[in-house]
């Protein structure tokens, strides 16, 4: 029959491998990155190139008040995940709702940025290469933002409706690390357009 | 080995004992031996085999290099498959069940990781040798300048320090050992990507809009060199055809102080002048000394000079010019040149006028 | 995992056609997902093929009328883009699709319902691409399909130069199926690491695994450079952007560099379950096992980092000066490395074996020939001053068919050949085997020979025709006669397919005396695959059945 090497009973019921989800998200991270990769990549290069039109340091403000809020979310979102896990419903909600309130000023806050740039300074994705590069880099990661907000804005309404409990908690482990992702990204963001390129 | 299999196809032994065979297809094998020779041989117009310049002869010589090393890699490398496959082939008197199972071995794997690391090193540092050598080479203080500009599908030649502005035949002096006298070509394109080649000559270089490349060549030979566009650049890509005249220093002078005069003015054919200046012509293309001074399509000054019209496309006489401009999609569909309807007498009449312009 | 559903079925309701048919497009099985990405591939490949064929024609003889400079510009366009992304991409999918849970001993992928999204987005591609046929000229009156070659360089892409709206059925099909491919390279990844059976450490996975898990990781950053370009050319032509626009200061070679940062690796994500075939079926008709399995792991997952360093070897007429070029020639060269120690160890397989020259088999000794010729002529191409004149001519075209048909298309043949039998029951002919083999073998060559030489003598490549007095004429004669041979091996092979599901000798679970798991099932397995899982002790888990006195776990 089998040899000494053969796997016992208690070898087989222990075979564990990583969780589908997370492995499920931590590729499609990857591939995410590596698109918006190329969009940093092109801001850069773009960088001082533009033959007309504002300029960054004319028409760009940090965006303090945002970033923390956003970068903040994260916090709360991985709060959030904590309490789910041990089952204390209450201030998993508590902390879910505070992660999307967070995110949600971020993308107010995108928003009277660009309305500004748009019609104070007239600067649109048509103006030059420095409109081009900022409305698709920042605006793909706001677009990743809207996902997020989605996703997380769902966990709440089911949170709400009270069908969550701790056996979801790895699902919601998940959605936590897209939201980390894009909080990343905005880190990659904020240092290329606001500090790098101005 | 090429000549004699050449002589093999033919040799009336072969053609007698192959009576199996259709006596056309003993031709037709002929016909591929002599084929096969001739690359080396006869070389045609375009082979990279047959270097009439530094940079081409440059490539030839690391090309053998590379060629050899490649071929010595797939002798061995087949030899021991075909070796292996006649070996162990399956035969009927096998009596094992199974051969012995071998599973790997570390010295094995080893040998045949650092003998292609090796190989890859002596490669590489042959071709850095070259590739700094061509690309980093002094411009001497008498080259000649000629910036070409890649059109949609035409190539324009500029001598900027000379004041030549022509079309679609390059005449460039040639080099020899003595006295070298390189070519300097800086290139730009007007619209999409292009690349110039002209393989005899050198390797190839690309045109790209809003970016500035260079390169040199230096022909030892006088003579026609053939090339064409070799980068997609739309729909007549491959009737972007280039013809570099290499001439002697005096062909080359007067072939100089032709092209630096006004075009000609030649009264007989003052009408077709005048239908010239009066239509559309004068919008895309510059005929010196009148009033049309197009940039958009190529300078005309000089074109009864040229031996062909649309960048090599069809000869330049008579019949072919007229043919062009009534309708310059019979010889290029979707070429950007617009049908002019004139009528006979004025496309006469312009077509008389271009003749003149030597 | 046991949920069990109640179905309540009448057994006097016959199943009619419209059943089978909600069945196939509901389906969310590995298998019959894998077998659709199959058959939808092989539609794609006879129409690919036609298309060459009417190229091969107009080149016939110099200044051909057999179709107009923009037919023919369009042709090379489809051709090429169809080739890769409706043809490749998803036959090695399929393939990965139906292999991978079996050979892993797992039940079906990881996400089942994404598995399903993803072929459908993916065919949803092909047939956009080959709707803008049909699609009209729309109100610029300037053509229907695409005509930007498949690596739409730009300027050319730009508004401008290419109106109407042929350009953007390239962009947006290839956007399309892009995100399927990510999908199924996910689900290939997760499945590989989370659902292995007991025992299948990942040091004992069957090497068509390990390739496929390397190539799906490949797939996350290969995919995405394109996807993130064609979302810089859509914003370009219809949000007025400027990434490409050289009027505004643009660069037209940031274009190439995202292409190819894209292209490179994507020939490796097509050449990898090329190898990933290889690994098992050359094992298998050796009687040996695979020689250096470690190697092999490494050699793979090197070929796939250094794929990502190499783009530029397409760009070296561009003009980056010599430190670029150099940079790539090396890494390119470098590359040959790994690729070599693949080829040396199969060659080692094959030593001291017991070769059976099935049909499977056949293919399989053409693919190493050929791959060997492909990879020398890679490395010509790699040394930059020869690539100076090499490049964009009929040399590379020679160079990357004979990667793509002679190397990746010939295992494809021999896996068809090899996992039929698992897949319908029945064996496919061996005598039709033959047939397609050698006349596609007489087709390829003809071809594919010939073709380097035009490349040498100076014919650039994507020409509608060429000037009679270049000598290239005989050459592109010959060049052509072998595209009849390969279009009747593959009508051949097409027929032996639909003969032999009907007529062909049953296969039973293990035809070939195979050692990996995926023939310990019935042919055609059953929906479940296993009843229980398997527990495996070695890299090959039949082996050690049939052998027990001298089982593979002994000696690793």
């Amino acid at each position: 029959m089998s040899t000494a090497v053969a796997l016992t009973h208690e070898q087989i019921e222990e075979w564990k491998q990583p969780s589908r989800g997370i492995v499920g998200m931590a590729c499609l991270v990857i591939a995410e990155s590596a698109i918006f990769i190329i969009f940093v990549v092109a801001y850069l290069f773009y960088i001082g190139k533009s033959l007309n039109g504002p300029t960054p340091r004319e028409v760009l403000e940090i965006p303090w008040f945002a970033s923390i809020c956003l970068l903040s979310s994260s916090i709360t979102v991985h709060f959030a995940v904590l309490d789910l896990r041990q089952s204390r419903i209450g201030r998993f909600i508590t902390w879910l709702a505070t992660t999307v309130v967070l995110g949600s000023i971020f993308l107010a806050a995108t928003a009277m940025e660009w309305y500004d740039l748009i019609y104070h300074y007239g600067l649109t994705i048509r103006t030059n290469l420095f409109g081009t590069t900022f409305y698709s880099l920042v605006g793909l990661h706001a677009s990743h933002v809207i996902v997020g907000l989605i996703m997380l804005g769902l966990a709440l309404v089911f949170g709400l409706l009270g069908k969550v409990n701790a056996h979801h908690a790895e699902r919601l482990e998940v959605v936590s690390i897209y939201w980390h992702f894009v909080d990343a990204v905005w880190v990659v963001v904020f240092t290329v357009v606001y500090v790098v390129g101005r | 080995m090429l000549v004699s299999l050449q002589l093999l196809a033919v040799s009336p032994d072969i053609a007698r004992t192959a009576h199996a065979f259709p006596s056309r297809a003993a031709h037709w094998v002929s016909h591929v031996g002599l084929r096969f020779s001739s690359l080396i041989f006869d070389q045609p117009a375009g082979s990279i085999f047959a270097p009439q310049a530094t940079p081409a002869r440059s490539i030839f010589s690391l090309s053998l290099l590379v060629l050899g090393i490649c071929t010595v890699i797939f002798l061995i490398v087949a030899g021991l498959l075909l070796f292996t496959l006649i070996r162990y082939r399956h035969r009927r008197g096998y009596t094992q069940r199974e051969p012995a199972q071998i599973y790997g071995s570390t010295q094995i794997e080893l040998s045949w990781t650092v003998i292609p690391i090796l190989i890859v090193v002596v490669l590489f540092l042959a071709t850095a040798r070259v590739i700094f050598v061509t690309q980093t080479a002094a411009k001497p203080s008498n080259a000649l300048d000629v910036v070409v500009i890649g059109h949609q599908y035409w190539w324009e030649y500029r001598y900027p320090k000379l004041g030549v502005v022509t079309a679609n035949e390059l005449h460039i002096p040639i080099s020899d050992t003595k006295q070298p006298r390189p070519t300097y070509l800086t290139m730009l394109s007007a619209d999409t990507d292009h690349s110039f080649w002209v393989p005899r000559l050198a390797g190839k270089m690309d045109l790209i809009p809003n970016k500035v490349n260079t390169m040199w060549i230096d022909p030892e030979k006088p003579g026609l060199y053939l090339g064409q566009c070799a980068q997609y650049c739309g729909v007549q890509h491959a009737k972007m055809l280039i013809r570099v005249y290499a001439q002697s220093p005096a062909d080359f002078e007067a072939w100089i102080k032709q092209q630096q005069l006004t075009a000609a003015q030649d009264v007989n054919v003052a009408h077709g002048r005048a239908v010239f200046e009066g239509n559309a012509c004068a919008n895309c293309h510059t005929i010196s000394g009148t009033t049309a001074h197009g940039a958009f399509g190529p300078n005309l000054s000089h074109l009864a000079s040229r031996d062909t019209i649309a960048s090599g496309a069809v000869p330049n006489n008579a019949q072919n010019l007229r043919a062009f401009i009534d309708d310059p999609a019979h010889f290029k569909p979707g070429v950007l040149m617009p049908a002019m309807h004139l009528t006979d007498h004025d496309l006469d009449a312009v077509t008389q006028y271009l003749l003149t312009l030597h | 995992m046991a949920t069990q559903t109640q179905v309540i079925v009448n057994p006097a309701r016959q199943r009619g056609w419209l059943d089978h048919v909600q069945d196939w497009v509901t389906t969310v099985d590995h298998k019959k997902i894998g077998l659709m990405y199959i058959g939808y591939a092989l539609i794609f490949l006879v129409i690919a093929g036609f298309e060459a064929i009417l190229m091969r024609i107009q080149l016939l003889v110099p200044n051909n009328h057999f179709v107009s400079p923009q037919d023919f510009n369009r042709l090379f366009t489809m051709h090429g883009t169809t080739m890769v992304f409706f043809v490749g991409m998803p036959i090695l999918f399929g393939f990965g699709n139906y292999l991978v849970p079996l050979m892993i001993g797992a039940r079906d992928m990881a996400f089942p319902r994404l598995n399903a999204f993803s072929f459908w987005v993916s065919a949803f591609g092909g047939l956009l691409l080959y709707f803008s046929y049909f699609a009209g000229s729309g109100l610029y009156g300037a053509g229907t399909a695409p005509d930007v070659g498949w690596f739409a360089y730009a300027p050319l892409t730009a508004r401008v130069f290419s109106p109407g709206h042929s350009t953007d059925y390239w962009t947006l099909s290839i956007f399309i199926s892009g995100i399927g491919s990510i999908g199924t390279a996910l689900n290939i990844v997760a499945t590989t690491l989370c659902m292995r059976c007991p025992g299948m450490k990942l040091s004992r996975m069957p090497l068509l695994v390990w390739l496929y898990l390397v190539t799906s990781g490949l797939v996350f950053v290969t995919i995405s450079p394109l996807t993130a370009a064609q979302i810089m050319l859509c914003i370009d032509r219809y949000l007025g952007g400027h990434f490409f626009d050289t009027q505004a200061g643009g660069s037209a070679v940031l274009w190439m560099h995202f292409f190819w940062i894209f292209g490179h690796p994507e020939v490796y994500v097509l050449v990898l379950p090329a190898f990933a075939f290889a690994n098992e079926i050359i094992p298998v008709f050796s009687r040996k096992a695979i020689f250096g399995y470690p190697a092999m792991v490494a050699a793979s997952v090197g070929i796939g980092f250094v794929s990502l360093s190499v783009w530029a070897h397409h760009m070296f007429t561009v003009g980056m000066g010599p430190g670029p070029n150099a940079f790539f020639t090396f890494s390119t060269m470098v590359i040959s490395v790994p690729t070599g120690i693949k080829i040396f160890n199969w060659l080692a397989t094959l030593w001291g074996g017991n070769i059976h020259l099935t049909t499977p088999m056949k293919f399989a000794i053409g693919f190493l020939f050929q791959f060997l010729i492909a990879g020398l002529t890679g490395i010509m191409l790699s040394v930059s001053p020869f690539d100076w004149q090499l490049g964009n001519s009929y040399f590379v075209v020679a160079h990357f068919h004979y990667v793509l048909v002679g190397a990746i298309l010939f295992m494809i043949f021999a896996a068809f050949y090899y996992w039929y039998p698992k897949m319908t029951g029945r064996m496919l002919s061996d005598k039709l085997g033959s047939w397609h083999f050698w006349l596609f073998l007489i087709g390829f060559h003809l071809t594919f020979d010939f073709m380097h030489i035009p490349g040498l003598e100076g014919m650039p490549r994507r020409i509608y025709t060429y000037e009679a007095d270049r000598g290239w004429t005989l050459l592109n004669q010959i060049v052509s006669s072998g595209a009849v041979f390969q279009a009747i091996a593959t009508l051949i092979f097409v027929w032996n397919m639909v003969v032999s599901y009907f007529k062909g000798e049953k296969a039973g679970p293990d035809p070939w005396d195979a050692w990996t798991l995926e023939w310990s099932t019935s042919s055609p397995p059953p929906s479940y695959n296993f009843a229980t899982l398997p527990v495996v002790e070695s890299r090959r888990p039949l082996w050690d059945r049939k052998h027990p006195e001298e089982p593979d776990a002994q000696y690793e």
